[in-house]
């Protein structure tokens, strides 16, 4: 199989206006992937799947990933000037500036027909609350289903043109996304919505006092100073 | 006769039904099958409707064992996710256990010591060889058999099972592989033991295919069933045996050649139809080669360390960067994603599940059949429910 970088040339080549970046994998398995734009990604997904030399006609695995925003400090050192003459000091200035986060969804792709791969792929949101849509790329490979539907599940990444976009394994009435970092846990798991909690609510008006009623109405001792 | 067509082979029939109620051919109906019902093997729903006894149209429904276990993972170093894996799969969880290690090794750059691989080896065939022995009985249970053949099954699972817990301690929860190697090294003892049982697994082979692979019963319920064609098999990433079955030559055992696979002499079984029939022949023929591997494994087996010295169990802490690992688990490709970033913790951690994904396809393989025909082609895909969910 050709090299990533030969990969995405090609792809630059092909569509023009597209950006294709070449993220590297600092680690042993240096597997290094391609970072789409969410604008030509159905395109180029396409593309991969049908081109003669890579065929990768199989999505192994696809996969949602969760980067908050970070704020990142950064020092630097400054060799200020004596005014007196003397040799110059050298202080440290301390410059914040946070990085936006994002939602990033990676896909793995091999050939069948040629028994090469991985090309790693992955696309991301421009930000973590309301710009969350990605294309859904199961109308190219089927097997991104039910794997893009547990990303929008756990992630909360809108895939659009996915055909049944629904809850996967949470139940449908859940409001959160859990595998998000910032995810905190509700005190009470057992509740959930009901369709009688509407009816709940309403029962309650008939009764006068809440149910701790029969517990204040008990004689209370008297305390003495 | 089926009034509502279905849609193409390969496109998902949208998340409503299309004609509830036809005025010339009477009402569909809509029946929830599961999570509670024996035939779904777990807790897994499947909302069919019904044309009188066929299906027009089926949506698995998943999440009844969601335990957000890769959260879990998230939250705990490398190592104690380890006993974690054995709880995706209860029937195979030295594979599980190794899928993990091998990631998790792929993503420190770690070296693995060559008699933990040949164990692993060993390990992971017997773990294929319980499996599928368990799916062919469990099948015949979905077919109407009344447990003899599951039972049958079950004596030789039990052999084999006596092995595990006799060498990890645990019968199903094997926590068996570490990173780098393996956990305990086993005795002469227990090789021959396990030698010898390999050795007489070809007669319970023999005996259980006389018994049922002419059976007429099996023959007329599976044949033609669930058929999957291989271009949309491949598409839906579909893997292991019931991709096989439709013919398409793609093992990892031999495509990635991980492990000491290379080393091995051994066959892959393909299917020509892709039916039930074809995903049940692949089992039984899977078995016979997991065998000859076993006996060649038990022969070469070569003494030395079983754990890499270099091997850091404690505060380990891989270099920042991202893997996918991947072997072929006895249900299809089990791969883990892992993401680290230098922490002790992993930052992402994912299974990719095989059950999972192999029932993308469930609908378009039921739509025209009966429901039992549906329990069936369940049975022949191989879930476990445990996995399905995480």
């Amino acid at each position: 199989m050709e090299a990533l970088d030969q990969i995405r040339d090609r792809l630059l080549a092909r569509f023009s206006g597209a950006s294709v970046a070449l993220v590297t994998n600092p680690g042993p398995a240096a597997e290094h992937s391609l970072l789409l734009d969410p604008a030509h990604a159905r395109e180029i997904a396409l593309f991969l799947r049908d081109d003669s030399a890579l065929q990768l006609d199989y999505c192994s695995n696809a996969t949602g990933i969760d980067w908050p925003e970070k704020e990142i400090v950064e020092t630097k050192k400054v060799s200020v000037l004596d005014p007196a003459g003397g040799p110059a000091k050298i202080t440290e200035e301390k410059t914040k500036r946070v990085e936006p986060g994002c939602l990033e969804a990676v896909y793995h792709l091999y050939s069948m027909a040629l028994r090469h791969g991985p090309v790693v792929i992955r696309m991301r949101t421009a930000n973590r609350s309301d710009k969350v849509n990605l294309p859904s790329l199961t109308p190219v490979w089927r097997s991104c289903d039910f794997q893009e539907r547990e990303i929008f599940d756990l992630y909360g990444i809108v895939f659009d043109g996915h055909p049944d976009l629904r809850r996967l394994l949470m139940w449908d009435e859940f409001k959160d996304h859990p595998m998000r970092k910032d995810y905190v846990d509700p005190d009470d798991f057992e509740w959930e919505p009901t369709p009688h909690a509407g009816v709940l609510d309403r029962a309650k008006m008939h009764y006068s006092a809440p149910a701790t009623l029969a517990v204040s109405a008990a004689p209370q001792p008297e305390v003495k100073p | 006769m089926i009034t509502a067509a279905p849609a193409p082979f390969g496109q998902s029939s949208g998340p409503t039904v299309r004609r509830v109620n036809d005025p010339l051919h009477g009402d569909l109906l809509e029946v929830s099958m599961g999570p509670q019902h024996p035939s779904t093997h777990g807790v897994f729903r499947m909302d069919v409707t019904l044309d009188g006894e066929v299906i027009v149209k089926l949506k698995p429904v998943f999440g009844y064992l969601h335990r957000n276990h890769e959260k879990i993972a998230e939250n705990t170093s490398y190592l104690s996710s380890m006993p974690y894996t054995d709880r995706l799969d209860y029937l195979c969880s030295m594979s599980t256990n190794w899928a993990y290690a091998m990631a998790v090794e792929k993503l420190s750059g770690q070296a693995v010591p060559d008699r933990a691989q040949y164990l692993r080896v060993i390990l992971a065939e017997l773990t294929r060889i319980v499996n599928h022995a368990c799916l062919v009985g469990f099948l015949f249970n979905d077919l109407g058999t009344s447990f003899t053949p599951l039972l049958y099954a079950f004596r030789e699972r039990e052999k084999i099972i006596d092995l595990f817990e006799a060498l990890s301690g645990s019968r199903m929860m094997c926590n068996y592989q570490r990173f780098g190697g393996c956990r305990v090294d086993p005795t002469p003892e227990w090789l021959a033991a396990a030698s010898k049982l390999v050795d007489n697994f070809p007669r319970f082979l023999d005996e259980y295919e006389t018994m049922l692979t002419g059976n007429e019963i099996l023959l007329a319920r599976t044949q033609g069933v669930g058929r999957l064609d291989p271009k949309h098999a491949v598409n839906a990433g579909i893997t292991g045996p019931v991709l096989r079955a439709c013919g398409v030559n793609y093992d990892l055992r031999k495509v990635d050649a991980y492990g000491f696979y290379p080393r091995f002499d051994f066959r892959v079984p393909l299917g020509e139809h892709g039916d039930t029939y074809d995903r049940y022949m692949m089992r039984i023929l899977e078995m016979r080669e997991s065998v000859k591997i076993l006996q060649q494994a038990f022969k070469v087996l070569p003494a030395g360390p079983i754990m890499d010295p270099k091997a850091k169990l404690r505060g380990f802490r891989p270099k920042p960067g991202e893997t996918y690992g991947r072997l072929e688990g006895p249900k299809g490709e089990l791969g883990f994603y892992l993401l680290s970033d230098g922490t002790p913790n992993p930052y992402r951690y994912r299974v990719r599940p095989p059950s999972l994904i192999n029932l993308t396809l469930l609908e378009e393989m039921c739509l025209g059949h009966t429901v039992a025909d549906a329990v069936v082609i369940l049975g022949s895909i191989d879930i476990v429910l445990g996995e399905v969910d995480r």
